[in-house]
């Protein structure tokens, strides 16, 4: 049974800081998301750098030098609360995607990610547009584990969304439904990436059991934060690998 | 109304033998009787003239119904529950009818005391108004099948909003004391709540409200609102206002440790006291609490080999914090047993919202269930040490008790998974009888 890692890297010099920026942990973050940030700061720590976390709340000013920066989900109510926010930082987010700074936007943040959302009722509320899609708002809720398909391996997680994304007509995506709804339970996407920026469906939340991905974002990071490749520690992921393969075997026949 | 509502009650007990017979679900009969009429409640229910009372929210009901039931009986009163727990409209109808005698259809008793989900209270009320809501606390539960706190907290709001009486609020819980303004004028309303004295382990309890710009603050309590004051982890004493030493209440010991349960007897013993008035004893309600054992699955001890074996039903964020916190200071052996069948909540992206750092000095035994390698590979990211991973609960179960034989052992676990041990436990150590819960 592998001990959880305390680090043998602690007396080492640290490879550089990582600034990880979660955007509205007490608004956004209600399946698990939190789970992402704890876990990407226990990866940058066991790959020998130092994880400097930000809680980002409505009201501040977006941390200049972000190396990372993940959205969750939320409810209404913790939407209509960060989005004044989130377009009051626009222009900044949008020059740190532009700038290969990888983010993970999950369900809420990936729908305010995109170019708008369109209600119920057929009102068009704008998003920030840094991925090239739209979600419609329906009365059926898309709630259930998935598997994708992604260039990190086959991911699982469970969606819960009530809103069906489309990709633009040059936005790749980001995995293949393996099960479940993906973006909108038909054409088979599930969420979407331009450059660095990565927006989906995935709570579980995502990152534990699925560390190559994880480690992806930590790579594009370490990168940034210190102008060098990414320099990672071999990592004991038997227990993340079980619970992911176990997920898919279950789902998937 | 009168024959028709006999009819169905006639049906009902034929559904309910034969339901017996066959061993069948508590709810059936109580849909065979709704079907023969849809006023079978409030009819049956016209005669408890002492109040009809309905105990909701996301946390705490079983306990809480239990506790106010024992307060109100050693009162005197002759209390009609849904002890089952079978936690719907038709559960209350299918345990009613053994109670309600074939001509009249009515309940003889003087009190209802109805635990409801928040739904089901809402179903409920479109029946039959009840005279009180004691509404405990809004909490993220399953979403995958309620969807959102905001709209829990709507129901319960509607629920206040459609009693005719009274209303018994949790005042550290801003979801739920937020209703005040929405109620029927003239409803009269009290307020439970933790004295100042511990107010800085409120956010361990409650949910942020994220709903409106301003911080809520808590009303005044008067001398009708009950304060927990605890002295330990398993005595307190209910203050009512800040002065009002004559009613206070305690010092209790309960049969059950932990905050949560001296909270759920906070306000149920708030609700006695409303409802009884001045016929509340301090001293009987004291006395009353202090019997209560603790409801299946919410602390029950089982003795495996001479030593107690801890079984605590875990269902979502709130509930495991406070479940942690409560048995943090008496580490033991520990197993957590994590199944994500329906009635467990699929979704298993809550266990990231529990800090889990309590359990590292002692470590954990072992993670068993459907979701055994998710738990540990929680657990790892809160450096808490796992000795095995074992999906199968048989196996994970049996292992656990034979490792460590003679020391006393706590399993975690949710809904399905407890179901499962205790049936194992109930075969290899001869347990009484088990009902199922909702
Ligand atoms: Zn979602």
């Amino acid at each position: 049974m592998p001990q959880p890692a305390t680090s043998p890297l602690e007396s080492r010099p640290s490879k550089g800081t990582i600034n990880l920026v979660h955007l509205y942990p007490r608004e956004m973050s209600i399946y698990g998301d939190l789970g992402n940030t704890r876990c990407l700061a226990a990866r940058i720590a066991r790959h020998g750098y130092t994880a400097n976390v930000i809680g980002h709340h409505p009201g501040s000013v977006l941390a200049q030098d972000a190396h990372l920066v993940v959205g969750g989900g939320g409810q209404d109510s913790g939407q209509a609360r960060v989005e004044d926010d989130l377009f009051a930082n626009a222009d900044r987010l949008r020059a740190l995607a532009a700038d290969g700074v990888p983010m993970m936007m999950i369900c809420g943040t990936y729908q305010l990610f995109g170019n708008a959302f369109v209600t119920v009722e057929g009102k068009r509320l704008p998003g920030l547009g840094i991925l090239d899609v739209t979600t419609q708002g329906n009365a059926k809720r898309m709630i259930g584990p998935s598997v994708l398909d992604t260039e990190f391996g086959t991911i699982v997680g469970y969606e819960n969304h009530s809103g069906s994304t489309s990709l633009g007509a040059g936005q790749a995506a980001f995995g293949a439904v393996r099960h479940g709804f993906g973006n909108n339970g038909e054409d088979g996407t599930g969420g979407a990436r331009t450059g660095n920026v990565f927006g989906h469906y995935l709570h579980g939340p995502v990152l534990p059991a699925n560390p190559a991905f994880a480690d992806a974002l930590i790579g594009y990071a370490a990168e940034l934060a210190t102008g060098r490749a990414f320099e990672p520690e071999p990592q004991d992921d038997t227990v993340a690998d079980e619970a992911r393969t176990r997920q898919i075997r279950r789902l998937i026949r | 109304m009168f024959l028709r509502t006999s009819a169905a009650v006639v049906a009902g007990k034929a559904a309910r033998a034969a339901t017996r017979l066959r061993g069948g679900g508590s709810a059936f009969p109580g849909l065979v009787a709704e079907r023969v009429d849809p006023g079978f409640l409030a009819h049956a229910l016209r005669d408890v003239r002492g109040g009809i009372v309905v105990v909701s929210g996301t946390n705490g009901k079983t306990t809480t119904t239990k506790m106010l039931v024992a307060l109100l009986r050693a009162h005197g009163r002759r209390v009609f529950t849904n002890p089952t727990g079978s936690n719907f409209t038709r559960g209350v109808i299918s345990s009613m009818l053994p109670e309600l005698s074939v001509g009249r259809g009515q309940l003889v008793a003087d009190i209802a005391v109805l635990e409801l989900d928040e739904a089901h209270a809402l179903k409920f009320a479109a029946a039959v108004r009840p005279t009180h809501s004691l509404l405990l606390n809004v909490a993220r539960d399953q979403l995958d099948r309620f969807a959102e706190i905001d709209h829990t907290a709507g129901l319960l709001a509607s629920l206040a909003a459609s009693t005719t009486t009274g209303v018994i609020l949790n005042r550290d819980d801003s979801f739920v004391a937020r209703v005040a303004p929405d109620l029927t004028a003239g409803v009269e309303v009290r307020y439970f709540g933790v004295h100042a004295s511990i107010a800085a382990r409120l956010p361990e309890l409650v949910e942020a409200d994220v709903r409106f710009g301003e911080e809520f603050s808590a009303p005044q309590p008067t001398a009708y609102d009950g304060l927990l004051r605890p002295v330990d982890e398993r005595a307190f004493d209910i203050v009512f206002g800040s002065d009002g030493a004559v009613t206070d209440v305690g010092p209790v010991t309960l049969q059950q440790r932990g905050l949560a349960a001296m909270i759920n007897a906070t306000a149920a013993t708030t609700t006695a006291r409303m409802l009884l008035g001045d016929g509340f004893d301090p001293a009987v309600a004291a006395t009353a609490l202090a019997a209560v054992r603790p409801p299946f699955g919410r602390g029950e001890v089982i003795m495996v080999d001479g030593q107690p074996l801890e079984l605590v039903l875990v269902k979502n964020p709130a509930g495991f914090t406070v479940a942690l916190g409560t048995y943090g200071t008496t580490p033991v052996a520990t197993m957590v047993a994590i199944n994500d069948n329906d009635a467990d909540g699929r979704d298993v992206s809550w266990l990231y919202d529990v800090s889990f750092a309590s359990l590292r000095g002692r470590g954990v035994a072992t993670t068993s269930g459907v979701r055994a390698y998710d738990m540990a590979l929680r657990l790892s990211y809160d450096d808490v040490p796992v000795a095995s991973v074992e999906p199968d609960l048989t196996r994970a179960l049996d292992a656990f008790c034979a490792a460590h034989a003679a020391e006393p052992k706590r399993i975690f676990c949710t809904y399905t998974a407890m179901m499962a041990l205790r049936r194992t436990l109930a075969a290899r150590h001869g347990l009484a009888d088990f009902g199922e819960e909702g």
